[in-house]
């Protein structure tokens, strides 16, 4: 699940079906039935693999480790939990009573991995989507050679993460050319910020042309003459970017921004690669991978914690925020009239 | 226009377009000139670090560090070295693992993927909705939410370190992106020669498969690019689900030993990147336009 799955995201957050086959209408008698046996091997692979194992992750996490009860030295199988799973992240409690996990333990790292996850999607999604837009406004204009541009920002998103991780890494060595370019002495994969700035920069580096190419197709269903006759109106540069190219791309801006988000909040080769965690750079999906070893409750716990804040980032965007991708699937379809 | 001062200076760089005298006849000339200077960026940004990595591959591992912009103490030592088995890597391995389970992955999806893309552009039936909310939730989903249920799942019927243990979720993970590609794709078709083609007497089954299969090859293919792309770069499960026997290589690039602990073999690791990238980029040099079509069907109106 990377860039590219984002992209599978979409229509569907309304009610209506947005993919009405329009004016060739086939309706016979059962093509019900005729859909249930064309979806049902979609249906069931994703519930396989999705479906189960989210609602296997829910009950596990309401349970108790299973091993030697402390107090009678027997094996006990787990038992329900109630929200111990949960307080142990959200409150710390590694069961001691006290309000604090011991530094060092997974506990203590669940604010601190929160905190980062969402540095890392702001910043780097603000950096990409101007970057982004940036590019898409040069890309829009009329020029020759335009199929070597669309190659040379097709070329970081055809890099697997794991490459481009790799590749960042010898940049920001400590002999490497980033250090050598700037003239500085950094530990890029240390502590404090230097860690950081190189996970926001590798990840812009690889994504803005991702989003540059999905605005740029926004761009490009802006009909002309509405330019056109803003420019007999006396309309500055400014006041037509304002007015007309703002307004009109926004749906699409705001699909790739979503998209993107999500994708960011579940960033997981890119740090792992390429800091390892150094320097307070574990996402909360890091934090998941790393707990998994350590006690599977917790981990599902934490794992239900980070779907429920993807979802709910989701939910906003698309409630409050208008990325409402319905809108931008259902023209698609051809309209009867 | 100016056409052929243009196509010429664009390869050499923007300070040749700049004194390209034909295009001051067009109206703008700082716009033209600001364009270009904005397309060589956008080519460097691009480029840059992926040229860095080829020229690091080719370079002697006693000169790792050097900063010379293009190619010196060439050698092809460095891919030997990603190949060889010596330190414990197994990246020959490791490709062909990638290129198994990528292929198994993007077929199985494809096939899946065709017949419930149809069904959505297609037919009429109660419950569309639903089922396009699972698809779009299970494309929203976090992997890692999956990683802890699927290991210990995987780890009761003895799967870890099978290959279907990466194949099945990875047909899940393409899915979603395949359904909705192809679904775009398929909204679009000319239908009515489905139509005629029944009247003619074809069944269903037969017009689908000798009318509207052969229009879709194009549409399926770019999926199948888009699918193959997304499974060749899945690191979180094999990771975790994987082991030695069926490792991708992006888990093999991400672990690879140096002669020594904690020495970081960077030229041979960017060889090895080289391999694993060069025939995507090939794909992408060859079917360029047909990719962003793919990857921006779903995100805007046409």
């Amino acid at each position: 699940m990377s860039t590219t799955s984002g992209v599978a995201t979409g229509e569907f957050a309304q009610g209506k079906p947005p993919l009405d086959p329009g004016k060739r209408k086939s309706l016979h008698d059962g093509s019900g039935r005729k859909a249930a046996v064309l979806i049902a091997p979609t249906i069931v692979l994703l519930a396989i693999v999705i479906l189960y194992p989210v609602i296997s992750a829910v009950s596990q996490s309401f349970t108790k480790d299973a091993g030697l009860d402390p107090a009678t030295g027997m094996f006990v199988q787990g038992g329900f939990a109630g929200v111990t799973n949960y307080k142990l992240w959200l409150l710390q409690d590694c069961g001691s009573g006290a309000f604090s996990c011991p530094p060092g333990t997974l506990g203590s790292q669940f604010w601190t991995a929160t905190g980062v996850t969402f540095l890392f999607t702001v910043v780097a999604v603000s950096l990409e989507t101007l970057l982004g837009f940036t590019f898409a406004l040069v890309m829009h204009r009329k020029f020759k050679g335009r199929a070597i541009l669309r190659a040379s920002v097709l070329v970081p998103w055809a890099i697997p993460t794991a490459v481009t991780a790799k590749l960042w890494y010898f940049i920001f060595a400590y002999d490497g050319i980033a250090n050598k370019i700037l003239g500085t002495e950094i530990l890029w994969t240390g502590d404090g910020w230097p860690p950081k700035a190189a996970i926001i920069i590798a990840d812009t580096w690889k994504t803005a042309p991702f989003m540059a190419l999905l605005i740029l197709a926004g761009l490009q269903v802006i009909d002309e003459s509405v330019y056109e006759a803003a420019k007999m109106d006396g309309a500055t540069a400014w006041q037509r970017f304002k007015h007309i190219t703002l307004p009109l791309v926004r749906p699409a801006l705001m699909v790739a921004v979503l998209f993107r988000t999500l994708d960011t909040l579940r960033m997981y080769d890119l740090p792992k690669i390429l800091t390892g965690g150094a320097g307070d750079t574990s996402t909360l999906s890091m934090l998941v991978v790393d707990q998994v070893r350590t006690g599977f409750n917790a981990a599902s716990a934490l794992s239900t914690l980070t779907f429920l804040i993807v979802f709910a980032v989701a939910f906003i965007f698309i409630k409050f925020l208008g990325a409402n991708v319905t809108e931008q699937r259902a023209p698609k379809t051809k309209k009867a009239a | 226009m100016a056409t052929t001062s243009r196509s010429t200076s664009s390869h050499r760089g923007h300070t040749v377009t700049a004194s390209g005298v034909e295009v001051v006849q067009h109206r703008n000339v700082p716009a033209a000139v600001l364009t270009y200077v904005g397309v060589v960026l956008i080519c460097l940004w691009g480029l840059l670090p992926f040229y860095w990595m080829i020229v690091t591959s080719f370079r002697d591992v006693g000169f790792t560090f050097d900063t010379t912009p293009w190619p010196t103490h060439v050698t092809l030592e460095n891919y030997t070295t990603a190949f060889s088995t010596d330190r414990g890597n197994h990246f020959g391995r490791a490709l062909l693992n990638s290129v198994f389970i990528g292929a198994v992955t993007t077929v199985v999806g494809l096939v899946v993927g065709v017949f419930t893309a149809y069904a959505l552009a297609r037919l009429e039936f109660r419950g569309k909705f639903y089922v396009l909310g699972l698809i779009l939730g299970a494309s929203m989903f976090p992997g890692v939410a999956l990683v802890t249920p699927l290991f210990q799942l995987f780890t009761n019927i003895g799967w870890i370190n099978t290959y279907q243990a990466l194949i099945i979720p990875n047909i899940s993970f393409i899915l979603p992106l395949t359904v909705y590609t192809l679904t775009a794709f398929f909204t679009e078709m000319p239908w009515e020669l489905e139509e005629s083609a029944r009247m003619d007497g074809c069944t269903p089954g037969q017009a689908f498969v000798k009318v509207i299969l052969p229009l879709a090859a194009p549409g399926i293919f770019t999926t199948a690019i888009l699918a193959f792309t997304a499974a060749w770069n899945e690191f979180l499960l094999a990771s975790q689900l994987g082991g030695d026997k069926v490792q991708p290589v992006t888990v093999a690039i991400a672990s690879f030993a140096g002669a020594q602990p904690h020495q970081e073999p960077y030229t041979a690791v960017m060889a090895a990147g080289t391999i694993v990238t060069v025939p995507l980029i090939i794909m992408v040099l060859v079917f360029q336009r047909r990719i962003v079509s793919g990857l921006t069907a779903g995100g805007v109106k046409s």
